[in-house]
């Protein structure tokens, strides 16, 4: 199966949306096509070894951003891409995501013209797969 | 049929003047994995005591499975799994023959779980009991109380002396557990990244008394920490009722409040620092910053939208 799903406990970071984030970076790499299967809820819990309502709330989080489509009675699958966010919230969020980019590489001394650089050369290179 | 698996009211166990479980309230509902968390001493163990039936409570009541908890019967053992806290067998028996031991007093017994977690631990029959890991007790312990399929699952630090791997086996086999819906399980626990990946729920005991009882994604989300950035020495932390824990060093002031909301926020702006950064916690720094050193705290966590 290309989508890996793997998390870690004890993070800051909810176990659900580290499952999310594995779904989002599978679709946004590539690695992941739509139409493709989720694992079943059960099955996915048992592997994590994790609740299953856990893997639920990953997954109508997913549905309710169009990520991912529930089937009744077949499951979840991944989604054709289509936008369901509105353009304010569109804009909110990339401006949410500017201003962390900015706090975070302010710091490092660069003139914005490299910040810039370095954003164009992210946003043409697909995302990396974390390990 | 949407009867509480569990229904504790005003529980309390006094010895003498002090009192280690101080009317607890509290209603699991069936389907429900529960972790019990608290500190040593905060009285987890005396309730979950209470809750079987060994230890008689000096007031309130409670009801296990709908029946009442300081009468037991027959019927009511066999609907429950209850793994003591320290994992004991009888040394002298074998691992086979503790499983036929514990089989003759149950109607249903289900060997195929039991050798199944046998195996799951490594375990073989014929070792004998007393000569086994602390990790490989456990598992036979968790095989007794599984194998009559129990319709309430209590276990009391399950986890206590247990390797990684074996911690891991445990929580696999709680998970499992679940398949049949409807079964319910309680378990105490000092691993915060266990209970994070099985509980759905937990309540929070501290000296006695019940600090909170909400589902995990909330008490995360009500305890929050934030990060004070200044140019210059930070002030002191305001006098805020819901402040769990503050501390300041030379350019920041650090923090941790429970059920803040934007009320608190404006109050943290009116220190004027030049930015207020939210920082996420995991539930382990939630939890040490809610049962933390300070002293009396009237904090109470619970969710109104409980699951019908």
């Amino acid at each position: 199966m290309a989508l890996t799903i793997s998390i870690t406990s004890g993070s800051p970071q909810p176990i659900y949306r580290q499952i999310e984030d594995c779904v989002r970076r599978a679709i946004l790499s590539g690695k992941a096509q739509p139409g493709e299967p989720l694992p079943s809820v059960r099955a996915l819990a048992e592997e994590l070894v994790v609740n299953p309502n856990t893997v639920v709330r990953a997954y109508s989080e997913l549905a309710a951003e169009g990520l991912v489509a529930a089937q009744p009675g077949r499951g979840y699958f991944l989604a054709e891409r289509r936008q369901t966010l509105s353009l304010a919230e569109r804009r909110r969020r990339l401006a949410e995501a500017a201003a962390t980019f900015a706090r975070e590489a302010g710091f490092l001394d660069f003139s914005t013209r490299e910040l810039l650089a370095a954003v164009e050369a992210a946003l043409t290179q697909p995302p990396k797969d974390s390990p | 049929m949407n009867e509480p698996a569990i229904q504790i009211q005003n529980l309390t166990k006094c010895y003498g003047p002090h009192c280690v479980v101080n009317q607890l309230t509290l209603e699991v509902p069936k389907g429900c994995i529960l972790g019990f968390l608290g500190r040593n001493g905060a009285g987890k163990t005396t309730t979950i005591r209470m809750l079987m039936g060994i230890v008689p409570p000096t007031g309130g009541s409670a009801r296990v499975l709908g029946q009442p908890a300081d009468a037991w019967t027959p019927e009511l053992r066999a609907r429950v799994g209850y793994l003591a806290e320290g994992h004991h067998v009888y040394g002298w028996m074998t691992v086979a023959d503790c499983g036929k031991f514990q089989a003759s007093f149950y109607r249903h017994w289900n060997w195929d779980i039991f050798h199944a977690i046998i195996k799951h631990f490594n375990l073989r029959p014929n070792h004998r009991a007393g000569s086994l890991s602390r990790g490989q007790r456990a598992g036979l312990c968790l095989a007794m109380a599984l194998a009559p399929e129990p319709e309430l699952l209590v276990l009391d630090d399950p986890a206590l002396g247990l390797d990684p791997v074996a911690r891991r086996s445990l929580l696999e086999a709680m998970i499992y557990v679940t398949r049949k819906s409807g079964r319910t399980i309680l378990f105490s626990s000092h691993l915060l990244s266990d209970v994070e990946r099985v509980a759905d729920r937990i309540t929070v005991m501290d000296r006695g008394i019940l600090r909170a009882y909400c589902t995990l994604d909330d008490f995360r989300a009500r305890i929050r920490h934030f990060v004070l950035h200044f140019d210059g020495t930070p002030p002191s932390a305001p006098d805020l009722p819901n402040l769990l824990h503050s501390f300041r060093t030379d350019r920041e002031l650090a923090v941790t409040l429970v059920n803040a909301d934007g009320q608190a926020e404006s109050i943290l702006e009116t220190l004027r620092p030049r930015r207020i950064e939210q920082v996420d916690q995991g539930l382990e720094e939630a939890f040490v910053s809610y049962v933390g050193e300070r002293g009396e705290k009237s904090f109470f966590l619970h969710n109104l939208g409980a699951r019908s």
